[in-house]
């Protein structure tokens, strides 16, 4: 798994579709929501609440895919398919490890934006 | 109403994430049309409720009150049961999808939803919607509210059942001499706007038109909806056509026009309402015993000289606020009893 944390065609075919500076709105948008998620599955987690926790993954598999963070949604659709109660058996890792996917592509992001 | 081949329409976007909320509705304000967004169900069948969309463009993962639960609250509600329905999300599974199209959504999109993919959906969604509306806009100019309804709930299938219902007959004194003593424009013109009076003296009463022939109309008190006093409804709404016709006739012959004058007949009882006709062409009728005397009334109104003629069963149906004259058994052609006839007076109670 040695993809790019940010594909840039489908960034690119993005920026085309709807406009570069809308994008620039849109990828704000998603760095100020995704810590919140980022949160909640933690949350969702220590409560076992598996609901919640399937809808967050969901909804971050959704939104990383949207910017062509790829590798980032593939984990999040990882641990939407995964029910709440398996994911806590490997204890904060698999959590741990997408928090630091998530700041690959935040840095990503941000950089794309100051260019 | 929206023209053919998808013009813009107004758009409803649901979906519980803000960046896919922002995508969406900036993908299809692109495309030209006027969006609103919710952030869950429960908010969507608000405005929903409140406001007409042309469309609506649904998440399944939702806090609150999630998509499906959305599709079965729409499919349960007689006015927004016929909006198109595009789901657009990343629902794992294909059983998932499955289950969104039983529920009732046209379409389905998975996120991220690409541009072209959403304008052609989108495009036939609007396209069926227009469709879907001009149907229904002919149906209501051709066919009554009540039979129109009753089609939309209960669907279309020939043959009837019995009903107790008043079934009356009317028409224009006179008509044919009338119709070749003037050029034919102004014979339509006539008809329009008789018709115009009749039908809103019947309809007003509960009653429907189902047969328009000439200058003849009949029309049915109690089915294919129920009214719990057809007779006096049906003698009612007479009454107010013979005062319809009256005013009417102030106009014309302010105009140096004749007066025309109608004949009405109105029977009680059971009759078989339904749908007659071929499967390409049917139309909804009443047939019976009832249905003929009504017509033989109509007839007799020349004979007897009156303008409103009802049967006994119509007759006991009345309240004592409406006049009505005993004209004794008159035997018509078809009936081996004699019949009673009543004459109703054309004027208001009192």
């Amino acid at each position: 798994m040695s993809a790019p944390t940010i594909d840039r065609a489908t960034l690119e075919a993005l920026k085309q579709t709807t406009g570069a500076e809308f994008v620039l709105e849109l990828v704000d948008t998603f760095l100020q929501e995704a810590p919140v998620m980022l949160e909640d599955l933690r949350r969702a987690l220590a409560a076992q609440d598996a609901d919640k926790f399937r809808r967050t993954a969901h909804s971050l598999k959704s939104n990383s895919n949207t910017f062509g963070a790829l590798t980032l949604g593939a984990m999040a659709r990882e641990l939407e398919l995964t029910s709440a109660s398996k994911v806590s058996e490997g204890g904060a890792e698999p959590l741990n490890a997408l928090a630091q996917e998530y700041s690959r592509v935040a840095a990503a992001l941000t950089a794309l934006r100051h260019a | 109403m929206r023209e053919l081949r998808s013009g813009p329409g107004r758009l409803l976007v649901v979906d519980d994430n803000k960046v896919n909320r922002l995508l969406l509705t900036r993908s299809l304000e692109l495309q030209g049309h006027s969006v609103a967004s919710a952030e869950n169900g429960r908010v969507a069948l608000e405005m929903l409720r409140r406001e007409a969309f042309d469309l609506l463009l649904l998440d399944m993962e939702m806090p609150e009150m999630d998509g499906f639960q959305v599709l079965e609250q729409l499919g349960g509600d007689r006015q927004l049961r016929d909006l198109p329905v595009i789901v657009t999300s990343s629902l794992e599974g294909v059983e998932t999808i499955v289950r969104c199209i039983e529920l009732g959504a046209d379409d389905y999109l998975s996120k991220p939803v690409n541009p072209g993919l959403l304008k052609a959906r989108i495009g036939t969604s609007l396209e069926k919607k227009s469709l879907r509306d001009q149907q229904k806009e002919l149906m209501r100019r051709f066919a009554t509210p009540e039979v129109a309804q009753d089609l939309q709930t209960s669907g279309f299938s020939l043959g009837g059942k019995l009903v107790h219902a008043s079934v009356m007959f009317s028409d224009i004194r006179g008509f044919t001499s009338l119709a070749e003593s003037q050029p034919p424009e102004e014979t339509i013109e006539l008809l329009n706007t008789y018709y115009e009076l009749m039908f809103d003296a019947i309809s007003g009463h509960g009653g429907v038109v189902t047969l328009m022939m000439g200058d003849g109309l009949m029309s049915v008190f109690g089915a294919p909806v129920p009214l719990v006093d057809h007779g006096e409804s049906a003698v009612r709404s007479a009454q107010e056509m013979v005062e319809l016709v009256e005013l009417f006739n102030v106009e014309r012959k302010a105009a140096g026009k004749p007066p025309i004058r109608i004949g009405i007949g109105i029977a009680t009882g059971e009759m078989v309402a339904g749908y007659t006709g071929t499967n390409k062409r049917a139309t909804y009728t009443c047939i019976g015993d009832t249905v003929n005397l009504a017509a033989r009334l109509e007839t007799h109104t020349k004979v007897a000289q009156r303008t409103i003629l009802i049967d006994q069963a119509t007759c006991s149906a009345l309240s004592e606020r409406i006049a009505v004259e005993p004209l004794g058994p008159v035997p018509f052609k078809g009936k081996s009893n004699a019949v009673e006839v009543f004459a109703v007076d054309p004027g208001r109670e009192g």
